[in-house]
Protein backbone atom coordinates (compact mmCIF):
# COMPACT_ATOMS: atom_id res chain seq x y z
CA UNK A 1 0.00 0.00 0.00
CA UNK A 2 2.76 2.49 0.66
CA UNK A 3 5.20 1.09 -1.59
CA UNK A 4 4.34 3.24 -4.66
CA UNK A 5 3.55 6.10 -2.65
CA UNK A 6 7.05 6.17 -1.16
CA UNK A 7 9.01 6.57 -4.73
CA UNK A 8 6.39 9.13 -6.26
CA UNK A 9 6.51 11.10 -3.40
CA UNK A 10 10.35 10.39 -2.96
CA UNK A 11 9.97 12.14 -6.65
CA UNK A 12 7.95 15.28 -6.27
CA UNK A 13 10.27 15.76 -3.28
CA UNK A 14 13.32 15.70 -5.21
CA UNK A 15 11.60 17.64 -7.80
CA UNK A 16 10.79 20.69 -5.90
CA UNK A 17 13.39 21.13 -3.23
CA UNK A 18 17.22 20.07 -3.48
CA UNK A 19 18.95 17.91 -1.51
CA UNK A 20 21.10 20.41 0.68
CA UNK A 21 17.38 22.07 0.83
CA UNK A 22 15.49 19.58 2.59
CA UNK A 23 18.53 18.68 5.26
CA UNK A 24 18.38 22.37 6.15
CA UNK A 25 15.20 21.90 6.84
CA UNK A 26 15.16 18.68 8.51
CA UNK A 27 18.51 20.30 11.05
CA UNK A 28 16.00 23.50 11.45
CA UNK A 29 13.16 20.74 12.27
CA UNK A 30 15.43 18.99 14.58
CA UNK A 31 17.16 21.89 16.51
CA UNK A 32 13.48 23.14 17.40
CA UNK A 33 12.20 20.51 18.51
CA UNK A 34 14.91 19.89 20.25
CA UNK A 35 14.44 23.07 22.03
CA UNK A 36 10.92 22.53 22.80
CA UNK A 37 11.81 19.13 24.45
CA UNK A 38 14.31 20.32 26.43
CA UNK A 39 12.14 23.47 27.51
CA UNK A 40 9.10 21.15 28.23
CA UNK A 41 11.87 18.84 30.55
CA UNK A 42 12.68 22.00 32.21
CA UNK A 43 9.14 23.39 33.21
CA UNK A 44 7.80 20.14 33.76
CA UNK A 45 9.84 19.24 36.32
CA UNK A 46 11.05 16.01 35.02
CA UNK A 47 15.11 17.53 35.01
CA UNK A 48 14.89 17.25 38.64
CA UNK A 49 16.01 13.59 39.73
CA UNK A 50 14.91 13.98 43.37
CA UNK A 51 11.44 14.71 41.71
CA UNK A 52 11.88 11.52 39.21
CA UNK A 53 12.90 9.36 42.25
CA UNK A 54 9.78 11.22 43.89
CA UNK A 55 7.42 9.87 41.48
CA UNK A 56 8.78 6.23 41.63
CA UNK A 57 8.65 6.29 45.58
CA UNK A 58 4.75 5.04 45.55
CA UNK A 59 5.10 3.72 48.49
CA UNK A 60 6.65 6.51 50.23
CA UNK A 61 5.97 10.14 49.76
CA UNK A 62 4.65 9.77 46.76
CA UNK A 63 4.92 13.19 43.66
CA UNK A 64 2.36 12.59 41.11
CA UNK A 65 3.45 15.36 39.23
CA UNK A 66 5.26 13.20 36.68
CA UNK A 67 2.20 11.07 35.52
CA UNK A 68 1.35 15.00 34.30
CA UNK A 69 3.93 15.05 32.19
CA UNK A 70 3.50 11.74 30.98
CA UNK A 71 -0.28 12.74 30.17
CA UNK A 72 0.21 15.68 28.44
CA UNK A 73 2.94 14.43 26.53
CA UNK A 74 1.14 11.34 24.97
CA UNK A 75 -2.24 13.68 24.52
CA UNK A 76 -0.60 15.83 22.40
CA UNK A 77 1.62 13.39 20.45
CA UNK A 78 -1.76 11.19 20.44
CA UNK A 79 -2.87 14.15 18.01
CA UNK A 80 0.48 14.25 16.02
CA UNK A 81 -0.39 10.25 15.25
CA UNK A 82 -3.77 10.63 14.44
CA UNK A 83 -3.06 13.49 12.09
CA UNK A 84 0.14 11.19 10.73
CA UNK A 85 -2.52 8.75 9.67
CA UNK A 86 -3.76 11.32 7.04
CA UNK A 87 -0.94 12.13 5.38
CA UNK A 88 1.34 10.11 2.96
CA UNK A 89 4.30 11.55 3.88
CA UNK A 90 6.40 14.01 6.69
CA UNK A 91 6.94 17.68 4.99
CA UNK A 92 10.34 16.63 4.41
CA UNK A 93 10.83 13.19 4.16
CA UNK A 94 9.47 10.89 1.22
CA UNK A 95 8.86 8.28 4.05
CA UNK A 96 7.86 8.19 7.96
CA UNK A 97 10.70 6.25 9.45
CA UNK A 98 8.62 4.45 12.51
CA UNK A 99 9.76 1.38 14.27
CA UNK A 100 8.56 -2.37 12.56
CA UNK A 101 6.17 -4.17 14.83
CA UNK A 102 7.53 -6.62 16.47
CA UNK A 103 6.44 -9.32 19.02
CA UNK A 104 7.21 -8.81 22.99
CA UNK A 105 10.64 -10.48 23.69
CA UNK A 106 13.21 -10.68 26.22
CA UNK A 107 15.36 -8.40 25.18
CA UNK A 108 12.50 -5.71 25.16
CA UNK A 109 11.13 -6.45 28.95
CA UNK A 110 14.84 -7.36 29.87
CA UNK A 111 16.73 -3.96 28.71
CA UNK A 112 13.68 -1.98 29.52
CA UNK A 113 14.04 -3.38 33.97
CA UNK A 114 17.70 -2.52 33.49
CA UNK A 115 16.76 0.96 32.23
CA UNK A 116 14.44 1.09 35.08
CA UNK A 117 16.71 0.08 37.58
CA UNK A 118 19.17 2.71 36.55
CA UNK A 119 16.75 5.50 36.03
CA UNK A 120 15.48 4.92 39.52
CA UNK A 121 19.27 4.74 41.00
CA UNK A 122 19.86 8.07 39.74
CA UNK A 123 16.69 9.91 39.07
CA UNK A 124 18.07 10.22 35.05
CA UNK A 125 17.44 9.39 31.99
CA UNK A 126 18.88 10.27 28.43
CA UNK A 127 16.93 13.36 27.61
CA UNK A 128 17.00 14.72 31.18
CA UNK A 129 20.74 13.99 31.92
CA UNK A 130 21.42 15.51 28.34
CA UNK A 131 19.43 18.72 28.89
CA UNK A 132 20.57 18.96 32.09
CA UNK A 133 24.17 19.04 30.81
CA UNK A 134 23.67 23.05 29.75
CA UNK A 135 23.93 23.46 33.95
CA UNK A 136 27.45 22.66 34.02
CA UNK A 137 27.07 19.76 37.27
CA UNK A 138 29.99 17.26 37.15
CA UNK A 139 27.30 14.49 38.75
CA UNK A 140 25.31 15.14 35.26
CA UNK A 141 28.27 14.58 33.13
CA UNK A 142 29.48 11.74 34.74
CA UNK A 143 26.03 10.18 34.59
CA UNK A 144 25.79 10.69 30.33
CA UNK A 145 29.38 9.64 30.11
CA UNK A 146 28.57 6.10 31.91
CA UNK A 147 25.26 5.98 29.88
CA UNK A 148 27.24 6.44 26.78
CA UNK A 149 29.47 3.74 27.37
CA UNK A 150 26.53 1.69 28.55
CA UNK A 151 25.23 2.30 24.99
CA UNK A 152 29.12 1.63 23.36
CA UNK A 153 29.00 -1.83 25.54
CA UNK A 154 25.99 -3.31 24.91
CA UNK A 155 26.16 -2.33 20.52
CA UNK A 156 29.67 -3.75 20.92
CA UNK A 157 28.69 -6.78 23.06
CA UNK A 158 24.97 -7.51 22.96
CA UNK A 159 23.43 -6.21 19.80
CA UNK A 160 20.74 -8.36 17.94
CA UNK A 161 21.51 -9.69 14.83
CA UNK A 162 20.90 -6.92 12.43
CA UNK A 163 17.87 -5.85 11.54
CA UNK A 164 16.79 -4.63 14.98
CA UNK A 165 14.97 -1.30 15.27
CA UNK A 166 15.82 1.61 17.86
CA UNK A 167 12.97 3.86 18.67
CA UNK B 1 -4.06 20.87 41.68
CA UNK B 2 -2.27 24.08 39.97
CA UNK B 3 1.04 22.43 41.66
CA UNK B 4 0.72 20.33 38.54
CA UNK B 5 0.12 23.05 35.93
CA UNK B 6 3.76 23.59 34.95
CA UNK B 7 4.21 20.06 34.65
CA UNK B 8 0.97 19.57 32.16
CA UNK B 9 2.16 22.12 30.34
CA UNK B 10 5.68 21.06 29.97
CA UNK B 11 4.39 17.65 29.07
CA UNK B 12 2.24 19.39 26.47
CA UNK B 13 5.55 21.03 25.29
CA UNK B 14 6.93 17.42 25.14
CA UNK B 15 4.25 15.88 23.25
CA UNK B 16 4.59 19.09 20.34
CA UNK B 17 8.19 18.47 19.89
CA UNK B 18 7.72 14.34 19.49
CA UNK B 19 4.85 15.57 17.19
CA UNK B 20 6.81 18.42 15.64
CA UNK B 21 9.68 15.72 14.76
CA UNK B 22 7.12 13.05 13.47
CA UNK B 23 5.28 15.23 10.55
CA UNK B 24 8.14 17.23 9.57
CA UNK B 25 10.96 14.93 10.18
CA UNK B 26 8.76 11.42 10.04
CA UNK B 27 11.09 10.42 12.98
CA UNK B 28 10.57 9.24 16.74
CA UNK B 29 11.49 11.39 19.24
CA UNK B 30 13.36 9.14 20.90
CA UNK B 31 16.39 10.06 22.81
CA UNK B 32 18.26 6.90 23.48
CA UNK B 33 17.61 6.10 19.63
CA UNK B 34 18.84 9.43 18.38
CA UNK B 35 21.83 9.25 21.13
CA UNK B 36 22.44 5.96 19.97
CA UNK B 37 22.60 7.00 16.24
CA UNK B 38 24.67 9.43 17.20
CA UNK B 39 27.40 7.45 18.46
CA UNK B 40 26.85 5.01 15.75
CA UNK B 41 27.62 8.21 13.38
CA UNK B 42 24.11 7.93 11.44
CA UNK B 43 22.21 10.89 10.39
CA UNK B 44 24.71 12.88 12.09
CA UNK B 45 23.34 16.65 11.08
CA UNK B 46 19.51 16.36 12.29
CA UNK B 47 20.70 13.65 15.45
CA UNK B 48 22.66 16.09 16.68
CA UNK B 49 20.85 18.97 15.77
CA UNK B 50 18.39 17.78 18.17
CA UNK B 51 20.97 16.89 20.91
CA UNK B 52 22.01 20.68 20.64
CA UNK B 53 18.27 22.12 20.82
CA UNK B 54 17.67 19.99 23.54
CA UNK B 55 20.77 21.60 25.72
CA UNK B 56 19.22 24.78 24.42
CA UNK B 57 16.22 24.19 26.24
CA UNK B 58 17.04 25.21 29.86
CA UNK B 59 18.43 28.05 28.95
CA UNK B 60 15.20 28.97 27.13
CA UNK B 61 13.87 28.47 30.44
CA UNK B 62 16.55 29.89 32.19
CA UNK B 63 15.66 33.35 29.92
CA UNK B 64 11.89 33.03 30.44
CA UNK B 65 11.90 32.66 34.07
CA UNK B 66 14.80 34.21 35.14
CA UNK B 67 16.03 31.00 37.28
CA UNK B 68 17.56 27.44 36.24
CA UNK B 69 15.63 24.55 36.54
CA UNK B 70 15.68 22.66 39.80
CA UNK B 71 18.16 19.73 39.43
CA UNK B 72 19.05 17.56 42.90
CA UNK B 73 21.05 15.03 43.22
CA UNK B 74 21.91 13.08 45.77
CA UNK B 75 22.96 9.93 44.65
CA UNK B 76 26.84 9.21 45.10
CA UNK B 77 29.21 9.17 42.39
CA UNK B 78 29.57 5.49 42.17
CA UNK B 79 25.88 5.12 42.07
CA UNK B 80 25.74 7.84 39.57
CA UNK B 81 28.53 5.35 37.21
CA UNK B 82 26.52 2.43 37.26
CA UNK B 83 22.97 4.08 37.08
CA UNK B 84 24.81 6.03 33.77
CA UNK B 85 25.82 2.34 32.76
CA UNK B 86 22.46 0.67 33.22
CA UNK B 87 20.32 3.80 31.73
CA UNK B 88 22.99 3.45 27.96
CA UNK B 89 22.51 -0.80 28.26
CA UNK B 90 19.03 -1.06 29.08
CA UNK B 91 17.67 1.73 26.63
CA UNK B 92 19.96 -0.13 24.02
CA UNK B 93 18.63 -3.41 24.57
CA UNK B 94 15.08 -2.47 25.37
CA UNK B 95 14.93 -0.17 21.92
CA UNK B 96 13.75 2.93 23.99
CA UNK B 97 14.01 4.86 26.87
CA UNK B 98 10.69 7.22 28.77
CA UNK B 99 10.57 9.22 25.38
CA UNK B 100 10.45 6.62 23.00
CA UNK B 101 8.68 3.95 24.29
CA UNK B 102 6.84 6.46 27.50
CA UNK B 103 5.60 9.60 25.13
CA UNK B 104 5.73 8.46 21.46
CA UNK B 105 5.24 4.48 21.73
CA UNK B 106 2.15 4.75 24.17
CA UNK B 107 0.70 7.63 22.10
CA UNK B 108 0.50 5.34 19.21
CA UNK B 109 -0.81 2.16 20.94
CA UNK B 110 2.08 -0.08 20.54
CA UNK B 111 1.74 -3.20 22.57
CA UNK B 112 5.93 -3.46 22.58
CA UNK B 113 6.00 0.22 24.35
CA UNK B 114 3.44 -0.47 26.79
CA UNK B 115 4.92 -3.61 28.02
CA UNK B 116 8.35 -1.42 27.94
CA UNK B 117 6.80 1.02 30.23
CA UNK B 118 5.45 -1.30 32.46
CA UNK B 119 8.77 -3.08 32.76
CA UNK B 120 10.69 0.43 33.63
CA UNK B 121 8.46 1.40 35.65
CA UNK B 122 7.91 -1.42 38.04
CA UNK B 123 11.94 -1.83 38.16
CA UNK B 124 12.26 2.09 38.67
CA UNK B 125 9.42 1.72 41.58
CA UNK B 126 11.38 -1.36 42.70
CA UNK B 127 14.84 0.09 43.29
CA UNK B 128 13.74 3.55 44.74
CA UNK B 129 11.85 1.48 47.01
CA UNK B 130 14.52 -0.87 47.76
CA UNK B 131 17.45 1.58 48.09
CA UNK B 132 14.69 3.90 50.58
CA UNK B 133 14.39 0.09 52.64
CA UNK B 134 18.04 -0.16 52.60
CA UNK B 135 19.47 3.24 53.57
CA UNK B 136 16.65 5.64 54.61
Amino acid sequence: MMRPARSSSARILIAQFSVAQVLIAQVLVALLAGAVFGLGLSLSGMLDPARVRGFLDVAGAWDPSLAFVLGGAVAVASAAMLLRRHLRRPAFDAEFHLPATTPIDTRLILGSAIFGAGWGMAGLCPGPALAALSLGLAPVALFVTAMLAGMVIHDRLAAPQPGGSQS
Amino acid sequence: MSAYWPSLMGGTLIGLSAGMLLLLNGRVAGISGILGRLAQGRQMPTNAAFVIGLMLGPLFYRLWSGAWPSVTITASLPVITIAGLLVGFGSRMGSGCTSGHGVVGLARLSPRSLAAVASFLAAGVATVTLMRLVSP
